[in-house]
């Protein structure tokens, strides 16, 4: 039992009596830290039309967008197309790939093969104001 | 003692590019950026360079260039262009501890710790990481010193086979030498044209010259920067990287009207904002000034009109970054130098005398004391953390005023879509 103490070692020191709330100081809720975990590599883009309200996604609503993650099927991504911005579902159907809206007035576009498609990022969060 | 390795990365065309990451329609089309007040191309891509467009050429000669090959023209938009620089240098700074931001787009990495066997794989994987974060191009060169780094940066440029990544640390003696010879003695980074025209005269005319004169000569000629220059072509480090920039000895604050200025209360409202933007950079700093230049002059080009330049300086009584006592010296300096009757095309004021913040010394007089001084730095520091946080001008001084008709021209000007909920880019 002796040679147990010789292992016993100093962790820091406990005070007695009851915790100041002082002493539980933390910073305020973030909200950057839930919507852009990844400040470096995220951007932010205004909705503009209704194609995506199937997804919750309405005209108005902010859309984080991460560049650094990678599309992969059904992600939501945001990609240039001609002359504009879309954001749509990405849909990989080997060896074909399509933009799909989330409204059924649109058709799904086909972008494997399209000389001016480009992925900008991948879609994390929406901000919607709600009143 | 084991090689250093260090990467300069520089963004290409990188004005133009920030705009192209933003606007969609940009893609293919070329691009160019004008200078404050719309005047001069500033920067320009690939394809308006292809057009015979050039930086620091005046917009207004080459209207049907732009017309007919669809040139997309921009105003300087600086707040997205630093908000990208600051995303760039932080994927940089992922690579290296060591990091000099040496201008808005280019850096120094000091990469010999990372003991890397194949530098070209990692330049590579610098240049992928930035894009993919950013969207921008940029090119990575390697090398042992700043001076070849500078060389191989050139190279990059004028060759595509390298696609944007050089590494000249695996050069032959005869690859660096063919190098070498193709630079000519006024491209050599920190030679200046004065030097470059009197080693000219001695049959030094290129990089490779330099390389191989007879040191002592050019250290009894070109000093010891010369040496060292010459050492740091010869493949030894002898400038490390800056990593803490020491602060500026002098801060100016000046720009060219967007409309000239004839009244004296458009003036003062100038001179103030030149003033609330230097004593910003000053407390940045955290420095503080004691002297003050507020300078103008009318526009040398309308030879016809009445022409007028002037400067005054102030010594303050006491070192300051406190903006409202910057102002009263500014405006008590405007006072004496203004002139009526004039069509002003320029003006601007200088801190200069700059001492580090944390010394300040006890005012003889006892007109600042030192809680007095705690209190107005409380104050600066409250007002430029709001305009850093919700942008530039949302405090600002009365006498700045609001309508700012002499301001800058930016017809042209671009959304701030990293800086601004309501600028940002919008997506169908």
């Amino acid at each position: 039992m002796q040679d147990d103490l010789s292992n016993v070692r100093f962790l820091g020191s406990i005070s007695a009596g009851f915790p100041s709330p002082a002493d539980y100081k933390e910073s305020k809720l973030d909200l950057n830290e839930l919507v852009a975990p990844h400040p470096l590599s995220t951007y932010f883009m205004r909705v503009a039309g209704d194609s995506m309200v199937g997804a919750c996604i309405y005209h108005g609503d902010v859309v984080a967008i991460d560049r650094a993650l990678t599309a992969t099927h059904k992600k939501i991504v945001v990609a240039r197309l001609g002359d504009g911005f879309t954001l749509k579902r990405l849909w990989i159907m080997h060896p074909k790939m399509y933009l799909r809206a989330e409204n059924p007035k649109y058709q799904p576009i086909e972008v494997s093969g399209h000389p001016d498609f480009e992925i900008f990022g991948v879609v994390t969060y929406v901000v919607h104001q709600v009143q | 003692m084991r090689k250093h390795v260090f990467a300069l990365v520089d963004c290409a065309s990188f004005y133009a590019s920030c705009e192209q990451v933003f606007a969609a329609a940009l893609h293919k089309k070329p691009t160019i950026v004008l200078s404050n007040n719309d005047g001069c191309i500033v920067a320009l891509d690939g394809l308006a360079k292809k057009l015979g467009l050039k930086r620091g050429q005046p917009i207004f000669k080459h209207q049907e260039i732009i017309r007919t090959h669809d040139v997309q023209v921009f105003s300087s938009n600086y707040s997205l262009y630093q908000e990208m620089s600051a995303r760039v240098m932080a994927v940089l700074a992922e690579f290296s501890a060591s990091i000099e931001v040496y201008s808005i787009d280019e850096a120094w990495l000091d990469l010999t710790e990372l003991a890397a066997d194949d530098l070209t794989e990692l330049g590579r994987t610098i240049k992928a990481r930035v894009r993919q974060v950013t969207g921008l191009p940029v090119r990575v060169t390697l090398a042992s010193t700043k001076c070849l780094n500078k060389i191989a940066c050139e190279l990059v440029k004028a060759n595509p086979q390298y696609r944007d990544v050089l590494d000249v640390t695996q050069f032959t003696a005869e690859q660096l030498d063919e190098a070498l010879s193709r630079v000519s003695i006024e491209d050599v980074w920190g030679i200046g044209p004065k030097y470059a025209r009197f080693l000219s005269n001695y049959g030094i005319t290129t990089a490779k010259d330099l390389r191989d004169a007879d040191e002592r000569w050019i250290r009894k000629c070109l000093t010891v920067v010369g040496a060292r220059i010459q050492m740091e072509l010869r493949g030894t480090s002898c400038f490390p990287l800056e990593v803490k920039r020491p602060p500026k000895q002098n801060i100016i604050c000046s720009k060219s009207f967007g409309k000239e200025i004839t009244s004296r209360e458009e003036m003062a409202e100038a001179v103030s904002t030149y003033t609330a933007r230097a004593a910003e950079k000053l407390r940045e700093q955290e420095s503080l000034t004691t002297r003050i230049t507020v300078f103008l002059r009318t526009n040398a080009f309308h030879q016809d009109a009445p022409q007028y330049s002037n400067s005054f300086t102030i010594d303050l009584p006491h070192p300051t970054a406190f903006t409202p006592e910057l102002f009263t010296y500014a405006l008590g300096a405007l006072r004496a130098i203004y002139q009526e009757g004039y069509s002003y095309k320029k003006a601007g004021v200088e801190l200069s005398r700059i001492t580090p913040m944390p010394v300040v010394q006890p005012d003889l007089f006892g007109e600042v004391t030192l809680s007095e001084h705690n209190r107005q730095a409380r104050f600066m520091y409250i007002v430029d953390a709001l305009n850093r946080i919700y942008g530039r001008d949302t405090l600002y001084f009365a006498v700045q005023s609001i309508a700012r008709s002499w301001k800058m021209r930016q017809a042209m000007l671009s959304g701030r879509y990293t800086t601004r909920w309501d600028e940002l880019v919008l997506v169908t």
